[in-house]
């Protein structure tokens, strides 16, 4: 079996929590796998998250660089390729880390490349299979894939529960010799923290929230109008963004806000993880669609197959005669 | 700059419920409704913004068969310079890495100072554009949502997590993955569409651009798709199937009950 290793993101000190997950993924791919972790980064921080990686991981490379106190990931890449034995399986969270370095790296380590996979159901002799989604998780797909010259898999976060294994007394091996001068032509200058915009939607335990189904930008007082009779904030999807209707500090998920409301209304709104990933806390969720294989469906409480843009208006003239009739 | 816009046809989720055929190992095909992949469309958009900013030509080429010219006609609507269809059987069934081999190839016949790629596709796995750069040995950044020339770089943002952004610059040429949202895409109208409707489209193939047929396709791909299929729900929502006035009244009751009416 080809040696696992799980590429850690880490922030601030901190990993982050698919460190956990991708143990309970090399697992599925082999039940005997004790992953080692790989851990890039410079100074105080980067020891941090090693030292924290003993208790889980039995074998952590620790690669410190100046130039990788930022994760660049074509350095990071490069200093990979130097790295990993021929024929590895490396693991790495399917976010915008990942998302940039794994394709490539593939390409460097002559490797199979799968990305965002749901779910792993074993290996068979050198070929993997494993789940993904497709068309914004409206199907499920069995993708069978030849390990045999070793693989990059990037894996959706939040997909494999972390194990409930004993601690580990894990060993952390310095390699930073071995990656030797690193230079890229891509060069990172700052990150721009997000604006706040008007409304804050964390804040709200009531969120009226749309997605794609709103369908152009005057429909958004429809959701407005609802959203003032319940006392609750809008809040959106991304493609309401994308189309310039509401502001990106509306946007629920994981290149937008994370919310925690008591009462998520999502109107319109298909059910893609990455929206899904920034709802937490566990609220009472209804969806309104009209195509009733949304995703959506899967994970609300109340489901409603309807013409949002004639249901909105109606449930908002019913709350406010509940209001009204509450108010004599 | 000389851009290379790299986009795919898809079946349009937005237009469509995608459903299991009834053998159960693939979507059903028929009457489904296709057009460009969204995220290409934005990335055509960019490229079409950059040179009306900086001058260039804008190059618009997918790997298909004669289905796909659609999109292309499509793009060269909205502006697009030339729209290039590499056609051949031999890359029927390809993997991500095929497609980059095929495009790679095309890319080193001409002189692009930049090439685009849609972060992903709908049925794809974002992809595409990072294993291209790294054939090119370019440099690449995903997830771009702004972009600025700068004389022999660019300025980019990247979309990180919280809605943050992450800006580098980036040396020419490279490549870059666009998210959707970075522009308006511009309307096209089919007055527009039959204007480009004689542009003839060059259809290069697997020996035109001196692909290993042995490199690509269905044979060499270590990532092939077995089946679809729609996975059994969890609990799943109760559905409320009464009247809308019914649905409405039942909705209220539980929203307040929640929580939800203050």
């Amino acid at each position: 079996m080809a040696r696992i290793f799980a590429y850690i993101v880490h922030k601030a000190g901190v990993a982050d929590d698919s460190a956990a997950e991708l143990i309970a993924a090399a697992r599925k791919i082999d039940p005997a796998a004790s992953p080692t972790a790989i851990v890039t980064g410079w100074g105080a921080d980067l020891d941090a998250v090693c030292s924290n990686l003993r208790t889980s991981y039995s074998e952590i490379w620790k690669i410190a660089h100046e130039a990788l106190a930022y994760p660049n990931a074509e350095l990071i890449r490069k200093a990979l390729v130097k790295l990993l034995p021929p024929g590895s399986v490396l693991l790495v969270s399917h976010e915008h880390f990942g998302i940039d370095l794994a394709p490539g790296l593939s390409i460097k380590t002559n490797s199979a490349f799968v990305s965002d996979v749901l779910a792993i159901e074993g290996l068979e002799g050198s070929f993997l299979k494993v789940v993904r989604q497709e068309f914004g998780g409206q199907v499920s797909a069995h993708v069978r894939c030849d390990i045999s010259s070793g693989a990059v898999i990037t894996v959706r976060p939040g997909s494999f529960k972390p194990l409930d294994s004993a601690p580990v007394n894990g060993a952390v091996v310095d390699k930073s010799t071995d990656v030797g001068v690193l230079s890229a032509g891509r060069r990172y200058l700052e990150t721009v923290v997000a604006e706040a915009g008007d409304v804050d939607i964390t804040k709200h335990s009531v969120l009226v929230s749309i997605g794609r189904g709103i369908q152009e930008k005057d429909n958004v007082a429809l959701a407005q109008d609802l959203a003032d009779a319940l006392g609750a904030a809008v809040s959106c999807s991304r493609p309401v963004v994308d189309a310039k209707w509401l502001e990106k500090s509306r946007q629920v998920g994981t290149s937008g806000k994370t919310v925690k409301p008591k009462v998520y209304l999502a109107c319109g709104i298909s059910g893609a993880f990455q929206h899904l990933a920034g709802i937490k806390g566990n609220p009472f969720i209804v969806a309104i669609n009209k195509n009733p294989k949304a995703p959506i469906f899967q994970v609300a409480d109340i489901g409603i197959v309807d013409d949002l843009l004639e249901f909105l208006p109606e449930f908002t003239n019913k709350v406010r005669e509940m209001r009204s009739v509450a108010a004599k | 700059v000389e851009i290379l816009v790299c986009a795919r046809r898809v079946p349009d989720t937005s237009e469509n419920e995608i459903e299991l055929n009834s053998a159960g190992n693939d979507i059903e095909r028929d009457e489904l409704v296709y057009s460009i992949n969204e995220w290409d469309n934005y990335a055509v958009e960019e490229a079409l913004q950059i040179v009306a900013r900086v001058g260039g030509t804008v190059t618009v080429v997918t790997v298909g068969g004669e289905d796909d010219e659609e999109i292309l006609r499509r793009e060269m609507a909205m502006g697009a310079t030339h729209g290039v269809l590499i056609s051949d059987e031999a890359f029927s069934g390809s993997d991500g890495r095929g497609i980059a081999t095929i495009l790679k190839a095309f890319v080193q016949k001409g002189h692009y100072d930049l090439i685009l790629t849609g972060v992903q596709a709908e049925d794809g796995g974002a992809q595409v554009g990072g294993m291209l750069a790294a054939m090119l040995d370019y440099p690449f950044a995903s997830l771009v949502n702004s972009i600025e020339v700068l004389d022999g770089k660019l300025k980019v943002s990247r979309e990180i997590a919280g809605g943050n952004k992450e800006i580098s610059e980036i040396d020419l040429p490279c490549v870059l993955s666009i998210q959707t949202g970075i522009n308006e895409p511009r309307y096209v109208g089919m007055r527009g569409i039959r204007q480009v409707a004689s542009v003839p489209i060059p259809t290069p193939s697997a020996s035109d651009l001196g692909v290993d047929p042995g490199a690509v396709g269905l044979a060499a791909a270590k990532v092939k798709r077995v089946d679809y299929f729609v996975p059994a729900l969890g609990k799943g929502a109760e559905m409320l199937q009464g009247t809308r006035e019914e649905n409405i009244d039942k909705l209220v009751e539980l929203v307040a009950a929640k929580g939800g009416l203050k």
